[in-house]
């Protein structure tokens, strides 16, 4: 007979998670009760403040934890071992909410575009028709995409903070369904953007099939959702090995189509391109952060003792993934295509750093851990992608952003200071001394030598070459190229846009000078609650 | 521990360690020695842009005065030395800290010991007497204030060279000379000949300049110091290999910077630089930085037979070159020059023989100091008087028109032939005497060397003060003035009086400490038979001159249809032709090899790899057709890849 145990709540530890989470649901009852003209601001408020109040309580939280039994973590498992909040999670939390924050500025611009948002004035008026043209004129908005932020954004905090295989599946869920309403929100060129959400949608749902296979698979090897339990089994069973190989593989299916790992790179390209910008801003920075988070607890945590096994694969996957994404870059003629190349290379960087776990006790003391590395690579990226994305929506014509490359030709002459902070933010993304990039991938690049990978590394090094050369010769189009026809122009963004852009150079520069507060955070975090 | 040494050493055969005591009273302010020449530097040559005027009047003033200052605390120093027992006689002192870089700490350390007390002597003794004598030479050039403010800077990075407490720092006064040589040689850069030559001996001495840098880099990572003190107490415990490679690379270091064969083609064309240049830098000291290099790393030639050797056989040819090219040489200046390398040779040789030689390394090195700085300012003062030509075949009869330049000329001439009682008398027996009791070959070889001298510098004298006057129709010759004769006056004094530091063997005792002490060889013959036939064969040397120069008609122009000999010589024994050969064209091949190979081969995987890498996306882009189906499909097969990978790698 089992014995039914009441659930306890850590509601201190949990605060950042329930803050956000009741702020999204009071999001959507702002939206069914107060006046259209109050909604805007109002919803940019609560969003804010949300997000604040739960930031706050991550640093909070994060002054207060302690060490967790006798083990080298820190935190605690709150809600019956459901969810960690350990030094990972808070440093993931942190990271994900000034994302957030800075992806709610970019969603409340409405200066770019003749005083709207970038998202459509009435999603359900189909493209083409009366009724969109009607809600265009009427200047309409839709500031239910806030609401949907803070479920993403709650869905990105769950995803890595999961201590077992359902709730991991949960969270998943959480942050992809809002992402493919989002993605389908554009004002401008809508079918696209429909196309875009609705590819990712059924490519999201085909993928969450075998994250879903891949839960089923190892609870019937480990009898167990829980990470402990599962890592107990490994450990302890070799019956059944072929059970808990498939396992992983499905699971990774779900997480490499999340991080946008090659061969499932196949979505980024058309979805970053199709969906509003500031929300590709946000996708492209937030979701990587988290589905690395969720990656890195279940492949440490779960299984950590038999990363003899996995450890291959992901060789595989990430040299193919950094020489997809760089290679591929190199032909793109669209500037949000690509970005979303660039990260998919990225992608293979982060799992040049999640490849180069070692035992503690292999490492020397003051080494860089897999862990710190990719945590700090996390940080890196997001801010550098965030601030590229704020920057593309800046670039515009008479139809709107103008992404294709071609239109950029000549940037640095009519805006020295915007062709200035692409550039690098261009450079940081190549790893370019001084810059983030260059810190982040030494980081990364040593773990995984010091794990013995160094074929892995020399991909990695040949893909940063490729890469280079495409970020490259965006400068040249930008400073040497001269202008077609009219040439680009710059909208002046309002203090919204223009506070993420400077928050995104000065951390990228802020980490390339200074890279040791970072690191010592990162950590400090210790290891996951095992 | 080091009183232990001493002892040691005194009983022949141990290697002394460098183990200085720390720096107080006059030796407080070493320091001192070098900032004054170096603030003289910095004033004349950055000074002028703030008061050009008043730089112009006191320049040359305020320059030697810095070097003459120097000489004082020199001097002061020196007295001080010989005032402490003998273990005391190191004397160290820490003026900050260089650099420090991982497991590399050098400090900007000073060392003065006996043996860089007597370069401070010469360098800044002879060093102010020919500030003295380039007032009055100099006084007619616009540049003269730059011409003092190079010359002081030489003393500068020469007293840097001499008084360094480890290779990085001799390293950078090395580098310093170089510089102070290169900007003098080529003073006069409106013409092209001293530019070139300029040139030619900042290229050769860069050659040299590799191997200190490569050996510094050796006893770094042998050792895991610079320092003399460090490496000098444990050199012995390093591999013969290591040791035979710092010998052999510190030899080559020595061969560019002094001139020896196969680096010596620079010497000649240095003399395109200033009279007082080619007395100061390319005669009295910083030629001779060479055979100071050995000396000081004795503590690892001594440990190394094979480097020694080969010393010993680079100073025996570089001897007979020099004493050969002497012969030929109708430039008086060149004539001298390679007499100057010539004379090098001699104390490579010594210093090639190890702690016997040492002393006499030094002893020789000084007394030529003297002698040949007189003779070069002499020649620079018989030059004044003949309107700047150097054409010994213009010459003649000079010596009633300039009386005091051709005596102390003559005492000059003297000593390099080593005529009884002169100073370089005592010093070349005492090489030879030494070469003979270590080698016969090389001793042999050093006793024609002293022959030959006999033979050229008699040439030059009587082409020169004697034999028919064969002047240009404008020349006419007249002494020079008192600030040009002094200087004489005192070198000639100093070439006549030199030897006096042989006496009771001083200078062995001195340097006793530094050098170590010498087992006893017994040579062949008794030394007073050796020196007697030593000065038979000067006079031997001396008699063919008058026989072949003296008693002859000297024409103008040098005739043309002369011995296969003269004309070897008169080209330098092809030493040009040999580097143009050896060098020069295989390395002008090399590098065209090279840029064909960046171009094909580098610049080919560049482009290629570019080009290859946009095909590639080109074609992987058409998989991204924007159909859901086939990217779904790609999805499944992405997640074969994945189980079947590691099912692969577990299960197989």
């Amino acid at each position: 007979m089992n014995e039914f145990i009441k659930p306890t709540v850590e509601y201190f530890e949990l605060w950042p998670l329930l803050v956000v989470f009741g702020v999204a649901c009071l999001g959507v009852v702002v939206e069914a009760f107060a006046p259209r003209s109050a909604r805007y601001v109002a919803q940019v408020l609560l969003a804010l403040g949300g997000l604040g109040a739960a930031l706050v309580g991550v640093v909070l939280i994060a002054r207060d934890s302690e060490v967790y039994a006798d083990g080298a973590a820190r935190g605690v498992l709150a809600m019956s071992g459901t969810i960690a909040v350990d030094g990972p999670t808070l440093f993931i939390w942190g990271l994900v909410l000034v994302l957030a924050i800075a992806g709610t500025m970019l969603f409340a611009e409405r200066h770019l575009d003749g005083g709207v948002s970038a998202f459509a004035g009435q999603a359900a008026a189909l493209p083409g028709t009366e009724a969109e043209r009607e809600a265009s004129t009427r200047g309409l908005d839709h500031t239910e995409v806030y609401p949907l932020l803070m479920f993403a954004v709650f869905g990105m905090m769950l995803f890595p903070a999961a201590n077992d295989l359902l709730t991991m599946f949960v969270g998943l869920e959480v942050l992809s369904l809002p992402l493919y309403l989002l993605t389908g929100l554009a004002r401008r060129r809508r079918l696209l953007s429909q196309e875009a959400a609705l590819k990712y949608f059924l490519l999201g749902a085909f993928s969450s099939g075998f994250f879903l296979y891949g839960v089923a698979l190892v609870y019937g090897y480990a009898g167990s959702m829980q990470f402990a339990a599962i890592n107990e089994a490994v450990r302890n069973d070799t019956a059944n090995q072929s059970l808990l190989l498939i396992g992983i593989g499905m699971l990774s299916v779900g997480l490499f189509f999340k991080v946008g790992a090659a061969p499932f790179q196949a979505w980024t390209p058309d979805v970053y391109q199709g969906a509003p910008t500031p929300v590709t801003a946000f996708m492209a920075a937030g979701t990587k952060v988290a589905a690395f988070g969720a990656m890195l607890r279940l492949f440490y945590v779960a299984f950590g003792a038999d990363r003899w096994s996995w450890q291959p694969m992901m060789w595989v996957i990430a040299i193919l993934t950094m020489l997809v994404g760089a290679v591929l870059a190199v032909t793109q003629t669209d500037i949000k295509r690509l970005l979303a190349y660039s990260s998919v290379a990225h992608t293979g960087f982060l799992l040049t750093g999640v490849l180069g776990v070692q035992q503690t006790s292999a490492l020397a003391d003051g080494e860089l851990t897999a862990l710190q590395a990719v945590l700090f690579y996390l940080a890196t990226y997001g801010f550098a992608t965030l601030g590229a994305f704020a920057v593309v929506s800046l670039v515009r014509d008479s139809g709107g952003e103008a992404t294709a490359l071609s239109r950029w030709a000549g940037l640095g002459k009519e805006s020295p200071i915007v062709a200035g902070v692409f550039a690098f933010f261009l450079l940081a993304m190549a790893g370019i001394p001084l810059t983030s990039g260059f810190v982040g991938k030494l980081a990364v690049f040593s773990v995984a030598l010091a794990a013995g990978a160094w074929p892995v590394v020399i991909a990695a090094v040949v893909a940063s070459v490729i890469a280079a050369f495409l970020y490259i010769r965006v400068i040249k189009a930008m400073y040497f190229d001269e202008p077609v026809g009219e040439g680009p122009t710059v909208a002046y963004p309002s203090v919204l846009t223009a506070t993420t852009i400077a928050l995104g150079a000065a951390v990228t520069l802020m980490l390339g000078i200074l890279p040791g507060p970072l690191l010592d955070l990162a950590a400090l975090a210790g290891e996951f609650i095992r | 521990m080091n009183l232990q040494t001493i002892v040691l050493a005194a009983e022949g055969g141990a290697i002394p360690v460098v183990h200085p005591v720390d720096a107080d009273g006059v030796f407080s302010l070493l320091w001192l020695i070098i900032a004054l020449p170096l603030a003289g530097a910095v004033v004349l040559l950055l000074g002028g842009a703030l008061a050009p005027r008043a730089l112009d009047r006191v320049g040359h003033w305020l320059g030697t005065a810095t070097v003459a200052g120097s000489f004082g605390l020199s001097l002061a120093m020196f007295v001080s030395l010989l005032g402490r027992s003998e273990e005391e006689r190191q004397v160290g002192q820490h003026l900050y800290t260089w650099f420090e870089v991982g497991g590399l700490d050098v400090g900007m350390d000073l060392l003065y010991d006996p043996l860089s007390a007597l370069f401070l002597l010469l360098i800044t003794g002879v060093g102010a007497l020919i500030h003295v004598y380039s007032i009055g030479y100099m006084e007619h050039d616009a540049r003269r204030r730059r011409f003092f403010g190079y010359l002081n800077l030489f003393v500068a990075a020469m007293l840097v060279l001499v008084l360094s407490a480890n290779y990085l720092g001799v390293f950078l006064g090395w580098e310093g000379v170089g510089l102070a040589s290169y900007l003098l040689i080529g003073f006069w850069q409106h013409k092209h000949s001293a530019a070139a030559a300029a040139k030619k001996a900042f290229v050769i001495n860069r050659v040299g300049d590799i191997g200190l840098s490569l050996a510094i880099a050796l006893m770094f990572t042998t050792f895991g110091t610079t320092d003399f003190a460090a490496i000098s107490e444990s050199a012995g415990d390093a591999s013969q290999g290591t040791l035979n490679a710092l010998g052999l690379l510190l030899l080559l270091a020595a061969c560019g910077k002094s001139a020896q064969v196969p680096l010596q083609a620079w010497l000649l064309d240095a003399m395109e630089g200033p009279t007082p240049v080619s007395a100061l830098i390319h005669a009295a000291t910083m030629v001779t930085a060479g055979v100071y290099l050995v000396v000081r790393s004795n503590f690892i030639y001594d440990l190394t037979p094979t480097a020694q050797t080969a010393v010993v056989i680079v100073a025996t040819v570089t001897l007979l070159w020099g004493a050969v090219l002497g012969c030929a040489k109708d430039d008086i200046k060149k004539a001298l020059a390679g007499s100057t390398m010539s004379q090098i040779g001699y104390m490579m040789l010594a210093a090639g023989l190890g702690p016997a030689g040492y002393p006499f390394a030094i002893f020789h090195l000084l007394t030529h100091g003297f002698f040949k700085a007189n003779m070069f300012l002499g020649a620079g003062s018989v030059m004044h008087g003949m309107n700047d030509d150097v054409d010994m075949r213009h010459y003649g009869g000079l010596s009633k028109y300039m009386p005091v330049t051709f005596l102390t000329f003559a005492m000059g001439y003297l000593a390099i032939i080593g005529f009884p009682g002169f100073s370089g008398f005592w010093s070349k027996d005492k090489i030879i005497e030494t070469a003979l009791a270590e080698n016969l070959v090389v001793g042999l070889c050093a006793l024609l060397g002293a022959g030959i001298t006999g033979f050229y510098m008699t040439r030059l004298m009587l082409m020169t003060f004697f034999t028919e006057k064969r002047w240009a129709d404008d020349v006419h010759p007249h002494e020079s003035p008192r600030l040009m004769t002094v200087p004489l006056i005192v070198l000639a004094a100093l070439s006549v009086l030199g030897g006096v530091l042989i006496l009771n063997d001083f200078i062995v005792d001195f340097l006793a400490p530094v050098t170590g002490v010498a087992e006893h060889h017994e040579p062949p013959l008794a030394p007073l038979v050796i020196t007697l036939i030593v000065t038979l064969v000067v006079a031997a040397g001396v008699a063919a001159a008058w026989f072949l120069v003296g008693k002859r008609d000297i024409p103008r122009e040098a005739p043309q249809d002369v011995s296969f000999a003269t004309r070897a010589a008169r080209a330098d024994l092809y030493g040009d032709a040999i580097n143009e050969g050896l060098v020069v064209q295989p390395g002008r091949r090399l590098v065209g090899g090279l840029a064909t190979f960046d171009r094909v081969g580098v610049d080919g995987v560049v482009e290629g790899g570019s080009a290859a890498v946009g095909g590639m996306s080109g074609v992987l882009r058409r998989v991204q057709n924007g159909f859901v189906r086939s990217y779904a499909l790609s999805l499944l097969g992405g997640a074969l890849l994945v189980v079947l990978a590691l099912l692969a790698v577990n299960l197989a």
